[in-house]
């Protein structure tokens, strides 16, 4: 019992820094229509930043403030020059968009290997390896923290999306694109914000992850696989999916690890997409209807 | 038969060109070349005609390499058989797979090919008594000289090319294309779209497991890393796609020889020019410029396939038009 508790504890904690990450995607998701391959790579990018200010003796929970803002920009500048264009090409497949995000993934993740090299780095503080008792379940300190500063985020989100008049027209622009451009919302600016939002979501789960995990250029690619795994568990462009879809990826993932082995933990990912495809296309969003 | 007369007299030329050329580095070059227009075009018949962009053609590729690999490691048979029967293995993992998925539309169906390849990537991993898991397989090449090699791959490309063409002239190809062009309005004139979108999957999971099996019998080596591997294998596949051009049958040929020269560029260095230039002048930057070139070679194919999305959506061969204006506006009327 203890064994599955512990399990359980380690599943949810995990789950809520994969909201965080799935948050992002899905409202780039929503609102713009497209999947954003590059979104592990702009999480690892975060990581890096936080690294980098861990030299200078920053701690990783305030260099979330530096690598938020930065990679608010970067996601504003990549969606505007990069992105943006490409609505307008006259083209025969509808997945250029797609197709570019991996480019830019591809060229983040060699900027930062040409710059830090392949080689695993640490972020080690304090708090990295310290653990507190509840009965007889460890928690690790880093992840609780973590994973409290994540709800924090996800409720200012929320709270944005619903009372502020950006997070309205954001709504309005992931429900009906023409629509919203009919009433006035600038659909334009409000991809380039939201895609900006996104990668400032991710950059803040890659500041929380830092201290918790090892840090090398080829992260992104297996965060963006969970990014998009959660974001289908939870049905796209749905918010409140993406934080029962990152809970659920992270319990399926950590009871796989115990019950199953280490090695089976990705696999065990893939199959819950391939079912909740099959078996419930639209994801939680069919259940919940939010 | 006139129109046949460039792309014939391009095959006699490739056919022609290991009599001159006898540096085996060239050689090589060009074998993936011919590898890669084969995966290119069959790439292409499922993303460029009948509009199923796949993210996963490494998963065939694999499929076909492993076929070969494991008829050799488990039966003591030639690798060759492999050639043979690469190409339905993958037809085999790849129509259930279609039956399945092609419920989903457009994105969904990227999302689902790129996790049929991560699963068949873990599983070859994990199953290591059965596929080596991370060890690989090795085997010892048949030939020691690359033109037999040269010769088989050259043939495999050009039968790919000419069965596209074939396809895309035959009924089920305007089907594909109107598939490709409205989905529902294929239904509803009468055309069964998930089995014309399973015939199309299925001849793009044959060729591009034909080309595995080639892989493994060329290189001698694969493990789940190599042929699994999403940037070398399937992102490439989509870029030959469509730098070439989608939806056109020589499109991949030409992405193909442009993709695997410029990636091989940016990995020697532009074939060791600026060493060469450094070496000559005795700059120690040039030399530089060069070492850092070479370091940074998946930098430079990864600019490049975000320059190509911007400047030609396309393709090469799908705005020719366009060229051929930019060009001839820039040049000088003389």
């Amino acid at each position: 019992m203890d064994v599955f508790l512990q399990t359980l504890v380690a599943g949810v904690l995990k789950g809520g820094l994969y909201a965080l990450i799935g948050i992002g995607m899905t409202l780039i998701m929503g609102v713009m229509g497209i999947i954003n391959l590059t979104h592990g790579q702009l999480m690892m990018l975060a990581m890096y930043v936080t690294y980098v200010l861990n030299t200078m003796g920053v701690d990783p929970y305030i260099s979330l403030f530096v690598a938020m803002p930065l990679l608010f920009l970067l996601g504003v500048a990549i969606q505007k020059y990069l992105l943006n264009p490409l609505i307008k090409a006259d083209t025969i497949l509808p997945e250029n968009q797609v197709l570019m995000t991996v480019g830019i993934g591809m060229v983040l993740t060699e900027i930062v290997r040409f710059k830090f090299t392949s080689d695993y780095k640490y972020i080690t503080t304090t708090y990295s390896n310290q653990t507190f008792f509840l009965g007889e379940i460890s928690f690790s300190m880093a992840l609780v923290i973590a994973f409290g500063i994540a709800l924090a985020f996800t409720a200012a989100m929320f709270w944005f999306l619903i009372k502020t008049d950006l997070g309205r027209s954001i709504r309005a622009t992931a429900q009906d694109k023409d629509a919203a451009t009919l009433m006035g919302v600038n659909t334009g600016r409000i991809t380039v914000i939201t895609f900006g939002l996104g990668a400032g979501l991710v950059a803040a789960a890659g500041c929380l992850l830092a201290p918790v995990y090892y840090i090398f250029p080829d992260l992104g690619g297996p965060f963006t696989a969970k990014a998009f795994i959660i974001t289908i568990l939870g049905g796209l462009g749905s918010t409140v999916g993406a934080i029962f879809g990152g809970v659920t990826l992270g319990l399926a993932e950590s009871m796989g690890a115990t019950y199953f082995g280490m090695e089976y933990e990705d696999i065990i990912g893939l199959t819950i997409f391939v079912l909740v495809l099959l078996f419930l296309p639209g994801g939680f969003k069919r259940l919940t209807k939010v | 038969m006139k129109k046949n007369l460039l792309p014939l007299a391009v095959v006699a030329l490739i056919a022609a060109l290991p009599l001159v050329l006898k540096d085996n580095y060239y050689l090589h070059l060009m074998i993936l070349f011919l590898m890669w227009v084969v995966i290119g075009s069959a790439w292409n018949l499922i993303a460029g005609y009948t509009g199923q962009v796949s993210f996963g053609d490494a998963a065939f590729f694999g499929c076909g390499a492993y076929t070969a690999g494991l008829l050799a490691t488990h039966l003591g048979v030639s690798t060759w058989w492999g050639l043979a029967l690469g190409g339905f293995t993958a037809i085999a993992v790849g129509l259930p797979f279609g039956w399945i998925c092609f419920r989903m539309r457009g994105a969904y169906f990227a999302l689902a090919t790129l996790a049929l390849n991560e699963v068949l990537r873990h599983v070859a991993t994990i199953a290591e008594k059965f596929t080596g898991g991370m060890v690989g397989i090795l085997i010892m090449p048949s030939f020691m000289s690359k033109v037999p090699y040269y010769y088989i791959a050259l043939a495999m490309a050009v039968a790919s090319l000419a069965s596209l063409q074939w396809v895309v002239r035959s009924k089920p190809g305007y089907y594909f294309v109107s598939i490709r062009e409205d989905q529902d309005a294929a239904e509803s004139l009468g055309i069964d779209t998930h089995l014309y979108k399973m015939l199309s999957l299925a001849y793009a999971a044959f060729w591009t497991g034909i080309a595995g099996a080639l892989y493994m019998n060329y290189m001698g080596f694969i493990d789940p890393h190599v042929v699994f591997n999403l940037h070398d294998i399937s992102i490439m596949a989509i870029l030959v796609g469509i730098v070439g051009g989608v939806g056109t049958v020589y499109g991949p040929a030409v992405g193909a020889f442009v993709m695997v020269t410029v990636q091989e560029m940016f990995r020697s260095g532009f074939f060791g020019l600026f060493k060469w230039l450094g070496d000559v002048s005795g700059s120690a930057s040039l030399v530089k410029v060069a070492e850092v070139l070479t370091q940074a070679h998946v930098l430079g194919f990864g600019i490049l396939v975000v320059l190509v999305i911007l400047v030609l959506p396309n393709g090469i061969v799908g705005d020719w038009g366009k060229i051929k204006r930019g060009v001839f506006r820039i040049k000088p009327a003389s």
